[in-house]
């Protein structure tokens, strides 16, 4: 897996744990098999087979849920003969009606446009390394700001917010499950196994490894062999 | 998974090389952007501390009204009451939902006052160099960042809420001016925890023994 460092590494062949600074030479990990850094047990690199495939389908998943889930029916009540439906856009909007026009943003972009946003990076940055091509012009940056926005992409919090919400209606009207209600709560499964199959150094080492402009395309797999060590 | 020798480590700094938290590359120590990511490479953040205490005191100040003030306020027959986080979850223990009060209670509650006794602990931990487990602390930094989040839930459910029962002059419920600063108050709490340099914590073995006052 992973060891100490040893005088004459080259830098490209040592990884630090940003976690806590222990230096280390990567010696890659199979696909399954992790490589924990020893003193603060952060998982370092965790390679799953076929990942970007994975992660480019799953991601692919979740715009397509999130955009339908966007126009189909999400909740109805009824009581005492009154009816009412809201959609998910109207729920994030609700704050604004009570003057709070930021929470409003603020909620339709941690359920709404965060997810889709970061589920499009990581299309942007993975399709290419997917087909073997040259990474995109700004995949770099592109990669790193997905990853910055992973703690603010909060649909699986709502998910839980509305099964909650749920419980304190029941009580006093009748509750409809729209389509949207289901494909948000299957969002949360896509993330979840999205998210696990994306390993961060994995990544950065296959855009780093992409093949150069004008390399025979025929070069590109023979890169992977050197990884397994 | 490795077991070397966690004294025996060296690390980035000591090796004359920054790390880029990013991607995980290291690089001469003079390097100012990570060439492969683009991220600005610092081998220890030395502002962190003076941040995450910044957006801790700000994050304490909005849980203060979050927590005095309705989070939502339900209108039944004309008779306008509001419910405040500890309320809400008290009136639906009360109902019999013992399980859904107890989730609003630690997501609302329990989660942000231990992220703020957790945070405050770890930051505390670093100035006065504490020599309390650096492997616990480590760990519960993870788990602060991965739990924190969470607390957003009672945002949501007022969303949720407020949107849907609306059913004109019977019964109909508002969002409360405590759910804004909640949600503020979640929001800089988050970014409390992730201006916290954890490199910190390991850092201190190499300063154990010394007086050092780090801000
Ligand atoms: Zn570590
Ligand atoms: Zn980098």
């Amino acid at each position: 897996m992973t060891h100490s460092p040893t005088i004459g590494d080259d830098l490209e062949d040592l990884i630090a744990c940003p976690t806590c600074d222990a230096l280390y030479r990567v010696d890659a990990p199979g696909n399954g098999e992790r490589a924990v850094c020893s003193r603060c047990h952060h998982v370092l690199i965790a390679p799953v087979e076929g990942a970007i495939l994975r992660v480019v389908a799953l991601a692919l998943t979740i715009v397509i849920l999130l955009v339908t889930a966007l126009f189909m029916p999400f909740l109805s009540i009824e009581a005492s003969g009154l009816h009412n439906a809201t959609s998910i856009f109207e729920a994030g909007l609700a704050f604004s009606r009570a003057h709070m026009v930021i929470l409003s943003l603020a909620v339709i972009s941690l359920i709404i446009f965060i997810p889709i946003l970061r589920a499009l990076l990581l299309i942007y940055v993975l399709t290419p390394l997917m087909l073997r091509r040259r990474p995109w012009p700004g995949a770099h940056t592109a990669f790193r700001l997905s990853e910055h926005l992973r703690p603010w992409s909060m649909a699986e919090i709502f998910v839980l917010g509305v099964g909650v919400a749920l419980v304190k209606i029941t009580a006093m009207a009748h509750v409809e499950l729209g389509m949207a209600f289901w494909l948000f709560a299957l969002l949360v499964v896509v993330t979840v196994f999205q998210d696990g199959y994306l390993c961060r150094w994995s990544i950065w080492h296959a855009l780093e490894e992409s093949p150069e402009p004008g390399a025979p395309p025929s070069l590109a797999p023979a890169e992977e062999a050197p990884a397994h060590g | 998974m490795a077991e070397a020798h966690p004294t025996h480590l060296l690390t980035a700094r000591d090796a004359g090389m920054v790390a880029c938290t990013d991607c995980t590359r290291v690089w001469p120590l003079e390097t100012e952007r990570c060439p492969r990511c683009g991220a600005k490479l610092v081998s220890r953040d030395g502002h962190s501390l003076s941040r995450v205490w910044a957006w801790w005191v700000v994050g304490l100040i909005c849980y203060i009204p979050a927590n005095l003030y309705p989070m939502l306020n339900t209108t039944f027959m004309g008779k306008t009451s509001g419910d405040t986080i500890v309320g809400g979850a008290v009136t639906l223990a009360m109902h019999g939902a013992i399980a859904v009060a107890l989730v609003i209670l630690i997501a609302s509650v329990a989660i942000p006052m231990g992220k703020f006794v957790a945070v405050a602990y770890l930051a505390l931990s670093v100035q006065r160099g504490w020599h309390t487990s650096k492997l616990r602390r480590t760990q519960l930094y993870e788990m602060v960042e991965f739990i924190g989040r969470w607390s957003m839930i009672d945002v949501f459910v007022v969303a949720v809420l407020s949107a849907l029962v609306q059913l004109s002059v019977v019964v109909s419920i508002q969002p409360g001016p405590a759910a804004l600063n909640f949600a503020l108050s979640v929001v800089f709490t988050m970014l409390s925890a992730r201006s916290f340099d954890s490199r910190l914590i390991w850092d201190s073995i190499e300063r154990d023994g010394e007086e050092e006052d780090l801000t």
